[in-house]
């Protein structure tokens, strides 16, 4: 269990900050069959904000992102409960239609996942699930989809060409792309660079960046400095617990949890 | 403290703390010889002090190298940065109070030749056993990382001022008195005045020690004590 203090703690950061509250986690355990994965975890995901899951391996971190969008649902076994609220509707409760819910919070893995077809159907797949666009509107929404994603110039002469051909940092960008045009409200990361080179990660970070101003993003990287530079706010998990959660600046340079202390700075276990 | 699982990284950080206390107690060493020498009118002595200011230089861009390299290499965060940090501007304080002190051993020559009048160095040597004392107990603070005996030496820093005050009154009374007082006066009041910039700074290490420990900076307002800037003797 979360100790009462750190709870405390959470909420009234929740309600002395003036950043509106887009997801807000309240007393979420996670099972993994009779296994419990996260213990009564409160959260919040404030809107335009990056929020980075930090904390060593088997900590909850990428469960706790894959419960934002249901990710779970597709595994036999897995279940949640309490509640994950997303602009006043609870997201865990019975009956939401998944398809939809994962367009409104989308989500970028570890390694790049492009479709094994075109670039532009790459991005216009998504899209056509939700929406009936003509032509010229599916042409426009696939530029501006690359455009955000820092792809369009790359691509533009090559939409025809397999996205199976593009760079490890490229296959990234058009998942991003491919997230974006749907527009969802809320991007999950799990670690999104793992997989690719220091130039790749940079025009990453500062693709996350961009997207802040638009979206609500949340991120799992075991890359310490990269939860540094591109959230505002950071939550350490340990052993399925939220141990702190504050803005990154402060859990960077003061943290208040001994144990969040230890893990940044490399003296764990 | 838990150690860091890179062994190397330990070390490194005890090497700051190593040179630190090391430049610490060359700086004191300094300060003392350079009033003894003043009062004792060693010029032999001022030399060594003037000369030992060279290594106290070197020392404080051994600890930032040292530290640049560090950020570099393991880009710190939390109380290891705070730590980094620390030695950064700590030494930076510490070069500076040496400059001072070897300030007041350049002074120690130039009146070597004059008449020495008992009285006129006793306030000075007051102040002199003060900022020692301060200094001495704001190193101590820094290496058992103790906010509390920091902030002490911080507040303390007022009863620094009020002697240099009173000292400045003293020696523009002297230099009234009999105008032959006036260039070893001036000298003195230079170095009083150097004790104060030393109290100043062994201030700034205080604040230091508290934001390495805590993670803030502290909040009090400090008691500001010179006022000699406005002050002036009347003549009666």
């Amino acid at each position: 269990m979360m100790t009462g203090a750190a709870a405390a703690q959470i909420m009234e950061h929740a309600k002395t900050t003036p950043h509106h509250v887009r997801i807000a986690i309240n007393n979420l355990d996670f099972y993994y069959g009779t296994s419990k994965a996260l213990k009564s975890v409160n959260l919040p995901l404030y809107a335009n904000k990056a929020t980075a899951f930090i904390g060593p391996s088997g900590c909850g971190k990428s469960t706790l992102l894959r419960v934002l969008n249901r990710m779970y649902d597709l595994y036999p076994g897995q279940r949640a409960t309490g509640e994950v609220v997303l602009d006043g509707e609870n997201i865990l409760k019975p009956g939401l239609d998944l398809n939809l819910l994962r367009a409104r919070v989308g989500m970028v893995f570890q390694k790049p996942t492009p479709f094994p077809m075109s670039i532009y159907d790459n991005i216009a797949f998504g899209v056509r699930l939700y929406e009936k666009l003509n032509k010229s509107e599916m042409d426009e929404r696939v530029q501006r989809s690359l455009e955000k994603a820092a792809l369009w110039k790359e691509v533009k002469d090559k939409l025809n060409a397999s996205g199976l051909s593009l760079s490890g940092g490229q296959q990234q960008r058009l998942c991003i792309a491919r997230t974006v045009a749907v527009k969802p409200e809320v991007i999950l990361f799990d670690e999104p660079c793992s997989a690719l080179d220091p130039i790749s990660t940079a025009k990453i970070e500062e693709l996350i960046d961009e997207l802040t101003s638009d979206y609500t993003i949340a991120i799992v990287t075991h890359n310490m400095q990269q939860a540094a530079r591109v959230s505002q706010h950071t939550a350490f998990m340990y052993l399925g617990e939220l141990i702190e959660f504050g803005e990154t600046n402060g859990i960077f340079t003061s943290p208040q949890d001994k144990r969040t202390q230890d893990y940044i700075t490399g003296r764990f276990g | 403290m838990t150690q860091h699982t890179v062994k190397s990284y330990e070390d490194d950080l005890k090497f700051l703390d190593n040179r630190i206390s090391h430049m610490g107690g060359m700086t004191e060493r300094l300060l003392g010889q350079a009033f003894d020498a003043l009062s004792r009118r060693d010029p032999k002595l001022a030399g060594v002090a003037i000369a030992s200011d060279k290594a106290i230089d070197t020392m404080q861009r051994e600890i930032e190298e040292h530290a640049i390299a560090m950020i570099a290499k393991r880009q710190p965060v939390a109380d290891d940065l705070r730590h980094i940090m620390a030695s950064l501007k700590i030494s930076a304080d510490l070069e500076r109070i040496g400059d001072f002190a070897k300030n007041i051993a350049k002074r120690a020559l130039a009146i070597a030749g004059e008449s020495h009048p008992k009285p006129l160095l006793l306030g000075l040597g007051h102040m002199v056993e003060l900022t020692l004392r301060q200094l001495k107990d704001v190193l101590d603070a820094y290496a058992a990382r103790d906010a509390d005996k920091a902030l002490v030496v911080w507040r303390k820093d007022e009863q620094l001022d009020a002697m240099y005050n009173s000292l400045f009154r003293e020696l523009l009374t002297y230099m009234m008195e009999d105008p032959r007082n006036i260039g070893l006066s001036t000298h003195l009041l230079f170095g009083a005045k150097n004790l104060e910039r030393i109290g100043d700074h062994t201030t700034n290490i205080a604040e230091t020690v508290h934001y390495l420990v805590h993670g803030q900076t502290i909040t009090d307002d400090r008691p500001k004590g010179d006022n000699t800037s406005s002050t002036l003797i009347q003549r009666g």
